[in-house]
């Protein structure tokens, strides 16, 4: 997994609320068997009209947000479907960062396995920084996952809150399954004991 | 010892690692597992090596991009990237040696719908799947709940999960159901009382004697939408409805084995005096027959309401229910039941079984759909289509006009062709609204078997208490 330290980027603004992953990346194009390419389609529906000419005004399309790596949206980001090719074109685009007043649940956690932190804050602070992503491409917003700091263009900082756990798999870029397969002694031993207290399950 | 919700009780008998932070590697009694989010999951286990840990736990079906025609036999009613991923399903299972349900099996269907019937999901268990959806199985008082395919990878590669526990809520329906309403009208109520991200970071517990009186499909219908509450899963308690619905199933204890597995599924209850963090009552009197009107789940209203006013929100979702009435093409102030509909869908994980066939056929028996409708019913699983033609109630549905399919996820998600053209309306017993979800620009309204079989009569969203 790509390792995620420090950022400054572009933010694009997203102001809906209940953006769910049917709009991120719609079915359609989970027929495929690999993790790569999904950035083309990322939010599909949004970007493109039917014959997949850009629809001017979604902010993807706009100039100073095409090389966007922060979005910054309304409440309640990803819900829906626990699909991780979500996430997946999310990266592929290019965005490594995500900042809403709160995240669906299963799309949170498989961000942090695809090398994106999600961040949630206050509505009111979402507010400044979605005031200041608003800016385009004159206004950098500054990432330090380290710190759990987020600094605005105007140099205003805000402190994010994340799992300690998350935070070092995703500073060191490190494997989940890699890191579980060192406890495989307790896992077997559990398995051993449940085997007896519940062998119908 | 402190009294422990049921929640509790189960997280603590699956916890086979806990760090001192309190990440815990969740043990994993089930894994359920479909085409569309696992075969990048098991390319990345021949990557690394690895192999899948416990075989005998995982279960594998197809059923979100099959087509539910009758002649889905012949290879060409699939398009060519739905066939490649139902292929991998199938080349995955034989190598991993996991039991198969493919779709030539009279078993096949919904994967949340299989695994109860065949008697995978039991009481008491950890049951997980790369599908939002697999709330459904907390009906049995499982703890189950959606993964994404990284974790459907660590799930296969170790058995456990990575986890940290979730806050306890209580959501008590009290008394009785008026009649038309239904297990769908609960779950709904629900979602429109918390909004989408209300159960956010919580595990719901459904209670309370509307719940309790409910059957194990309507307490499935109830769990499933859990998630689009936005919990991380929802639980009922088991009972004798329970066990009486677990008992004979293929993969269910036999012998002196269900009898200590019985033993052990008595204590799964919450003690009395155990901490809630979040407690929702509703009175099961006061729920009316739901739709949807809008683009989000927590859009309900009872179907003798009016369109809403935008400007009756607040924040970010005034603009949300804006864009929602303009690409739902309705008019503020709208009466509900004047919605004209031109689809019907009946099926999905959500109310695809048996007894939701049962309360459709009860609507349609001896009535036509309207003129110019298209309406489908889709059966949960093979059983499910078995049955229905059994009790005869497939017959009723031919005879009004239905499209009786084969099982699948069909229109509730629209990876198959079965979709909606631009602007098509459909009342669908479905669980999400979206833009697009039931194809590009269609529009949904969601509600129960019944109400949706009774727009199928009408031609226009109908309280189901006026029918006939």
């Amino acid at each position: 997994m790509e390792k995620f330290n420090k950022l400054s980027g572009i933010a694009a603004p997203l102001p809906l609320v209940n953006i769910d992953t049917d709009m991120i990346i719609p079915k359609q194009f989970l027929k495929t068997i690999k993790r790569s390419g999904l950035g083309a389609n990322l939010f599909d529906e949004m970007r493109f009209d039917r014959e997949g000419n850009e629809i001017a005004d979604f902010v993807l399309n706009k100039p100073q947000y095409r090389d966007a790596q922060i979005l910054v949206a309304g409440d309640n980001f990803g819900c829906g479907s626990s699909r991780e090719h979500a996430p997946w074109a999310i990266a592929d685009f290019g965005i490594t960062c995500v900042i809403a007043s709160s995240f669906a649940d299963i799309f949170y956690n498989n961000c942090f396995k695809n090398g994106i932190l999600p961040i949630a804050l206050p509505q009111e602070q979402v507010d400044v920084l979605m005031k200041d992503a608003e800016k385009g491409s004159n206004a950098r917003i500054e990432i330090d996952l380290e710190e759990q700091t987020i600094t605005s263009s105007d140099g205003e900082v805000f402190n994010f809150e994340v799992d300690e756990f998350k935070k070092h798999c995703l500073l060191n870029g490190l494997d989940d399954i890699g890191l579980s397969l060192e406890k495989v002694a307790s896992i077997d031993s559990f398995e051993a004991k449940a085997a007896v207290e519940r062998p119908w399950a | 010892m402190s009294p422990k919700t049921l929640y509790d009780k189960i997280w603590d008998a699956h916890v086979a690692h806990e760090a001192e932070d309190g990440t815990c590697l969740l043990y994993i009694d089930r894994h359920l597992v479909h085409e569309v989010t696992s075969p990048q999951a098991f390319e990345g286990l021949r990557m690394a090596g690895r192999t899948v840990r416990a075989p005998e736990k995982t279960i594998a079906v197809p059923d979100h991009n099959v087509p539910t025609t009758l002649d889905r036999a012949n290879a060409s009613t699939m398009t060519e990237d739905s066939r490649i991923q139902v292929a991998a399903l199938d080349t995955n299972a034989k190598e991993f040696g996991l039991h198969y349900y493919p779709v030539s099996d009279v078993r096949q269907g919904v994967v949340h719908i299989v695994g109860p019937e065949q008697g995978w999901t039991l009481p008491g268990m950890t049951v997980v799947c790369g599908d939002s959806h697999t709330a459904t199985h907390g009906a049995f008082g499982s703890l189950a709940h959606g993964i994404g395919t990284s974790e459907v990878e660590h799930v296969l590669a170790t058995q456990t999960l990575i986890q940290k526990k979730s806050k306890n809520m209580k959501v008590e329906i009290t008394g009785k159901l008026a009649p038309g309403v239904t297990a769908k009208d609960i779950t709904m109520a629900v979602i429109g009382e918390t909004g989408t991200a209300g159960g956010t970071g919580y595990v719901i517990e459904y209670c309370g004697e509307a719940i309790q009186s409910l059957s194990m499909e309507g307490r499935m219908t109830v769990c499933n939408m859990a998630i689009e509450g936005g919990a991380r899963a929802g639980l009922i308690a088991p009972d004798e409805t329970t066990y009486a619905y677990c008992k004979g199933r293929p993969h269910a204890p036999k012998g002196d084995e269900w009898d200590a597995a019985l033993e052990y599924w008595k204590t799964l209850f919450t003690d009395e005096g155990a901490h809630f963090d979040k407690v929702l009552t509703l009175r099961g009197e006061d729920i009316a027959p739901l739709v949807t009107w809008g683009t989000s789940p927590e859009d309900v209203l009872p179907i003798t309401a009016t369109v809403p006013d935008p400007s009756s929100f607040e924040g970010g979702k005034a603009g949300a229910v804006q864009r929602s009435i303009e690409y739902m093409g309705l008019e503020v102030g709208q009466k509900l039941s004047d919605i004209k509909i031109d689809t019907v869908f009946i099926g999905s994980c959500t109310n695809g079984r048996i007894e939701d066939f049962r309360a459709a056929a009860a609507v349609l028996k001896g009535k036509k759909i309207k003129e110019g409708m298209r309406a489908m019913i889709v059966p949960g699983s093979g059983l499910v289509r078995a049955q229905a033609e059994k009790e005869g109630i497939a017959q009723i549905f031919i005879d009004a006009g239905f499209e009786w399919r084969l099982a699948g996820c069909s229109m509730c998600l629209a990876m198959n062709p079965d979709q909606l053209a631009p602007g098509e309306r459909c009342a669908s017993t479905s669980n999400r609204n979206f833009e697009g979800r039931q194809g590009y620009q269609g529009r949904t309204h969601l509600m129960s078997p019944a109400m949706a079989a009774a727009a199928a009569i009408t031609g226009h969203l109908t309280d189901i208490r006026e029918m006939n």
